[in-house]
């Protein structure tokens, strides 16, 4: 029970840095290798804030969500936009430039170490019920994963920005036909994507570490979210990101011998029986 | 065009210059007059030059399915991975013969090619990306906790390697491994540039530029593919053998994704489709990463970075495109009264 409880724990932190992934990757169309480089930013930003300015750690973690995003946003205006109908040759190539200069800004300021973060006390500890251990921590992060599953999933659904991204996504001409701003609605929702990463960075300080090789560490854990999550839904993406957090604890628990092969194969597997409804839209292109 | 054959059958026409197309140059002889240059000119870096033809012949290896035919893969290091450790396993087993290892990694990474071609040809460019990148990295784990086998993070150790031909030995200095390692390369993109302009090479190319027309052409598009996947694992599994060859050790980041995100920005540097592309790439790459992690060897990601968003945002057709634009261009002011 404690592995399953620590596996959705795991899942939400995976749920909330690939959201912003599924929408470049899966609606957008734009392979966006890159995407846990701005987690990392945030992570940094979060680690910076409390470690050494002593702001509450709380709102560091705010503080380092809207970083991420402003730095998502900048990138976007300056880089990103030229590539968006370029070849995914050019768009893989682009993004693992970018992954390898932030590795190396991050070596360059911070060392090559693990970066520790001191939880405040109120999120430390467990609670202790019959048959399940409850870490305070990772409860946080299953709540906060939902709030912000259900709260992505109103805005997508309910909101008139959602309408404006979701006729973006469909139809980018029609959409600029009806006077939709489409290049606007696209840099925002990939600021946003990038904002959610920095605050799923952030708070995974704790449970997946910080150092300079994180983007490219967690960047098949990244992928197979979007994959099986399905393009764009946030539903299946809070799913995916659950089952993948799951099996990989409990792997790592129960087979420690095997360790993360068991995703990889996962992944493969995955991709071999479902080549085309894995990424529906991307292939009517 | 050039041709002035208004008179002649426009069929033997495009033949003749198809044949054409395929002849020697005089500039490719001037490149690999570099090989000699090289052996006699930096005789105290011989073992740097070995590396760059073992990674040139990598970098040609991806070129052949990545500027032949079109795929994109972020995962080619499994097959250098295969090779390497293959032929490490043999000499540490006592079969230290090194052209006996080259031809059995080969062998044996072609064969993981033709198997892992189906998985890979399914689907689009970013499920091929996706499942390349999962079966490098399924490799690189099992690699990772086979210590017994592989020797894990530590690396395999105990490779012996008989002389070559049984009478060159590996010396230090590198002379024997530079000179086999440039052989092989040599022969290895004699054959490729053989593909290229073959049917089959010409075919590969149609296949990259309209995948959908080529079938209505007759063309087995996919048997096409696996064939080039096929041959392409083959290659790097040769330059993995070289690697564990001339080195005598093999460390586990032969399967490692920097090897294949790097392999990718050496050939788009160089030029894709080009095959000199490869080989160039290799040597500024190389070079470069001497040199600038000389200066910093924490920070040569960066510049590797900086390098590849440079080639990505303005750089077409990577050196070889560069060079031949700005022949292109001379040539036109040359005869641009004629127009």
């Amino acid at each position: 029970m404690t592995i399953l409880f620590d596996g959705v724990a795991y899942g939400a932190l995976l749920f909330l840095i690939g959201v912003g992934l599924s929408v470049t990757l899966g609606l957008m169309n734009f392979i966006n290798l890159a995407h846990g480089a701005f987690a990392m930013f945030g992570a940094y930003v979060c680690v910076v804030l409390v470690g050494r300015a002593g702001v509450p750690f709380l709102l560091a973690v705010v503080l380092a969500a809207i970083a991420s995003a402003a730095l998502g946003a900048l990138l976007e205006r300056l880089l990103y936009r030229r590539l968006y109908g370029a070849s995914p040759l050019d768009q893989v190539l682009f993004s693992i430039a970018l992954v390898f200069i932030a590795m190396a800004a991050a070596r360059f300021l911070f060392g090559a170490g693990q970066q520790a973060l001191h939880l405040p006390a109120y999120l430390r500890g467990q609670f202790n019920l019959p048959g399940i251990d409850i870490g305070v921590y990772r409860l946080f992060l299953v709540v906060t994963g939902l709030l912000i599953a259900g709260g992505l999933q109103w805005a997508a659904t309910r909101t008139r920005f959602g309408a404006q991204l979701r006729a973006a996504v469909d139809n980018p001409r029609m959409a600029r036909g009806v006077g939709i701003d489409v290049v606007r609605v696209f840099g925002v929702t990939f600021a946003l994507g990038c904002g959610l990463a920095g605050l799923g960075g952030a708070l995974g300080v704790e449970l997946l570490g910080l150092d300079p090789g994180f983007p490219v560490k967690y960047l098949v854990y990244f992928l197979i979210v979007v994959a099986a999550g399905g393009s764009g839904s946030v539903g299946g993406t809070l799913f995916a990101a659950v089952l993948l957090g799951i099996c990989d604890v409990a792997g790592k628990y129960y087979v420690p011998q095997v360790g993360a092969f068991i995703i990889y194969a996962i992944m493969v597997l995955m991709l071999i029986f479902r080549p085309r409804g894995l990424f529906a839209r991307g292939a009517g292109r | 065009m050039a041709t002035s054959g208004a008179g002649l059958d426009p069929l033997a026409a495009a033949a003749a210059r198809l044949r054409g197309a395929g002849r020697w140059h005089r500039s490719e002889t001037l490149f690999w007059l570099l090989v000699p240059a090289g052996y006699f000119g930096f005789s105290s870096d011989l073992v740097l030059l070995a590396q760059i033809a073992i990674t040139a012949l990598f970098a040609l290896s991806l070129d052949l399915i990545l500027g032949f035919a079109g795929i994109v893969s972020l995962g080619h290091a499994a097959f250098f991975g295969i090779g390497a450790y293959g032929a490490g396993l043999l000499a540490q087993r006592g079969w230290g013969d090194p052209l006996l290892g080259l031809g059995v990694a080969s062998l044996a990474a072609a064969g993981a090619g033709f198997l892992s071609s189906f998985l890979v040809l399914r689907g689009t460019d970013l499920t091929r990306l996706m499942v390349t990148l999962g079966i490098s990295l399924m490799l690189f784990e099992a690699a990772n906790k086979m210590t017994g086998l592989t020797g894990g993070v530590d690396g395999m150790q105990g490779i012996e390697i008989k002389p070559l031909l049984g009478v060159f030995r590996f010396d230090l200095a590198g002379r024997t491994g530079f000179l086999y390692s440039a052989a092989v390369l040599f022969v290895l993109f004699w054959i490729a540039r053989r593909i290229r302009y073959a049917p089959f090479g010409r075919g590969l190319n149609g296949i990259r530029q309209n995948p959908v027309r080529m079938p209505a052409l007759g063309m087995p598009v996919n048997a096409r593919l696996v064939a080039i996947y096929t041959v392409a694992a083959g290659y790097a599994g040769a330059a993995g053998a070289l690697l564990a060859q001339t080195t005598q050790f093999v460390s586990i980041d032969v399967l490692g994704f920097t090897r294949s995100a790097e392999l990718m920005l050496i050939v788009v540097l160089g030029g894709t489709g080009t095959l000199y592309g490869a080989l160039i790439g290799a040597i500024v790459f190389m070079i470069a990463r001497q040199g600038l992690s000389q200066l910093n060897p924490e920070y040569w990601e960066f510049w590797l970075g900086a390098l590849l968003l440079a080639v990505v945002l303005f750089g077409r057709g990577g050196i070889v495109g560069i060079a031949q634009r700005v022949v292109e261009r001379i040539a036109a002011r040359g005869t641009g009264g004629a127009q």
